[in-house]
């Protein structure tokens, strides 16, 4: 992941903060959505996509999130044409690509793991795309410089894959990906390989190109917390089918059924209803509505504070509370409180 | 510390050791007995008219094997690793078989299947095609005995390489063809040099079934390991080391122009 550098030449290991060059060069600028209607998919005996229909509307981010094995990855392979589904289509700007092979489809793939050409230096990896389109060799020197520029590798032109931090093999990665104007981006766990804090600047640096650029972007994930950080749009899939689609917020605020609302943040479980910990509502002193329990732990986490507590029946749950609360109520372990949800909680026996 | 420090001494003495008894004093002594009389003795030795076509047939076997079994090799290792195809296990035992089979056998079966007595024998003698006690015999018996190597060198690269590298290819727009000569191919070349390397090396040994294929006609039909083999036989020990010798400068030859090769095609 950290080979040595010997030089330093612009950008290091981190993504760059400001997005600088030409950015207007970058992509065919977002008036395609992608509609996949009816797709399914079998592996064998296994079901991989159901019955899955999703709009993802012109210029969006959407982040494709789910567990593994969920089907999030085979329905973005096949967006791209590197999976045929056994049923269904695949329309891309208005054109039915369902059966149109990956070449043919103008779109930029970023796999988890790089997909690095190895064997080649980073000026021929992002500008391959270009040269099997048989542009003119100084068009292509131009354009390859401006994509570093714009991913922050301007000066890494001559260096190898091997000699380039896991980071900076994937903005080369998403450079070679935008070296050919696609109509979408599509990018499978992009940031999955990476160190925590690398990931959290590449999403950032992610966020502010795709803004200006406006161009489609899907982006699989299975880490919920990178879905509501970076994405606008948000489709939750289990087991091969579409739980819920909809903003961060709505996805998060009114999940669909129990999978969705356990998928996307931790939950606690209060008289037989899921909540959201920091929804828990604790008071020293007998409120309508309140249960009563026992403190079993108090977890100091920097800003939050972490109330495990038990009730009557022996029944765990955690409860998240700020600081400042947690001083006032002054708890301690053992210590019977009351506790109650100050959000409308989600009814875990609803049909979803 | 110590103790494992002596013991890796002394493996590294026994491997030393066994490397120096089995393979550098006889290819010693073979190079000090064919240059004893002097270097001019062994020039002539290796000009004789019967030394030269022994040399270009040679040269011409080892060349029609090595790309034939480049091409074949390649292509069944994509088979094996990329294809979901019925009957790869099949497949795998049939191109181990060279190894498991003796190249005498092989040669006895050239003999039975193109053989005057064989099946196809009585078609090619009308046709005119000569398989048998002939070049295209000879060729057909080394094919078969060096079949495994480019196979079994490419396959594991292949295997290691993943599909990732291939599928962003096509995904920027590069048909299959141009992602095998761009892609695939730069990724497989050490397995396939040294797959080559070893399918020249057994291409210049192959005996066996070269031997019963061949009328070994000095001039004619003699491979440089027949001259060897005839040499030999004939009381001639001066003029066998000689060919002995060309023989392994081929193969290094062979050696040194891959090396040259791959480096240039890296540095590109």
């Amino acid at each position: 992941m950290s080979d040595p550098v010997t030089t330093e030449p612009t950008g290091g290991d981190a993504a760059p903060t400001e997005i600088t060059g030409d950015t207007s060069l970058i992509a065919d600028a977002g008036s395609h959505a992608i509609v996949v209607t009816g797709l399914n998919k079998h592996y064998g005996d296994y079901h991989a996509l159901r019955d899955v229909d999703i709009t993802i509307p012109n210029g969006s981010l959407t982040a494709l999130l789910g567990p593994s094995g969920s089907g999030k990855s085979t329905l973005l392979r096949a967006i791209a044409g590197l999976e045929v589904p056994d049923e269904g289509t695949v329309v891309i700007g208005g054109e039915d690509v369902t059966f149109i092979p990956p070449q043919r489809r103008e779109i930029g793939f970023v796999f988890q793991h790089y997909a690095a050409f190895k064997h080649m230096n980073v000026r021929d990896n992002v500008g391959f795309g270009p040269s099997i389109r048989k542009q003119p060799k100084s068009e292509i020197r131009e354009r390859v410089d401006e994509l570093l520029e714009i991913v922050g590798l301007a000066g890494y032109q001559e260096r190898y894959p091997s000699q380039l931090s896991g980071g900076q093999r994937q903005r080369m990665a998403l450079a070679r990906a935008l070296a050919v104007q696609p109509k979408v981006l599509l990018l499978d766990e992009p940031f999955g390989a990476l160190d925590a804090k690398v990931r959290e600047d590449l999403r950032a640096w992610l966020r502010r190109l795709q803004a200006e650029t406006g161009v489609t972007t899907v982006l699989v994930t299975h880490d919920q917390e990178e879905a509501l950080d970076v994405a606008d749009h948000i489709a939750v899939l289990n087991a091969g089918a579409i739980e819920q689609w909809g903003t961060p917020r709505e996805v998060y605020e009114t999940p669909a059924n129990e999978f969705v609302m356990t998928f996307l943040g931790p939950t606690a479980t209060l008289e037989g209803k899921l909540v959201r910990p920091h929804d828990l509502v604790l008071s020293l002193e007998q409120i309508e509505d309140a249960v009563p329990v026992t403190v079993v732990r108090v977890v100091h986490l920097g800003f939050e504070v972490r109330v495990e507590l038990e009730d009557r029946d022996g029944n765990q749950l955690s409860a998240q509370t700020t600081r400042g609360e947690a001083a006032r109520l002054d708890l301690d372990v053992g210590q019977a409180v009351f506790v109650r949800t100050g959000h409308p909680p989600f009814p875990v026996d609803a049909p979803a | 510390m110590r103790v494992s420090r002596r013991a890796q001494l002394s493996l590294r003495t026994l491997a030393l050791a066994y490397l120096f008894v089995l393979l550098i004093i006889p290819l010693g002594i073979i190079l000090y007995r064919t240059f004893e009389h002097g270097a001019s003795a062994v020039i002539d030795s290796v000009t004789t008219p019967a030394a030269v076509s022994a040399f270009w047939l040679t040269i011409e076997i080892v060349t029609i094997a090595v790309v034939l079994n480049t091409v074949f090799g390649v292509l069944l290792a994509i088979a094996l690793v990329r294809s979901r195809v019925r009957g790869k296990s099949i497949i795998q035992v049939l191109v181990d078989l060279p190894f498991a089979v003796s190249p005498v056998v092989v040669g006895v079966s050239l003999l039975l299947v193109y053989g005057n007595a064989g099946w196809f024998g009585t078609w090619l003698a009308e046709h005119g095609i000569k398989v048998i006690f002939s070049v295209p015999g000879m060729v057909l018996a080394t094919i078969f005995v060096t079949v495994p190597f480019v196979v079994r060198e490419v396959e594991p690269v292949l295997r290691e390489i993943g599909t990732e590298q291939e599928e962003a290819a096509a995904t920027l727009g590069a048909s299959r063809w141009q992602t095998f000569w761009r892609i695939t191919l730069p990724a497989i070349r050490w397995g396939l040099a040294y797959g080559v390397i070893l399918t020249i090396a057994r291409a210049l040994g192959e005996y066996g079934g070269v031997s019963l294929v061949s009328q070994s006609k000095p001039g004619e039909s003699q491979t440089l390991t027949l001259l060897v083999k005839s040499r030999y036989d004939n009381l001639d020990e001066a003029g066998a080391y000689a060919a002995a010798t060309l023989l392994m400068v081929i193969a290094v030859v062979a050696l040194i122009i891959m090396t040259v090769l791959d480096r240039k095609k890296s540095n590109v």
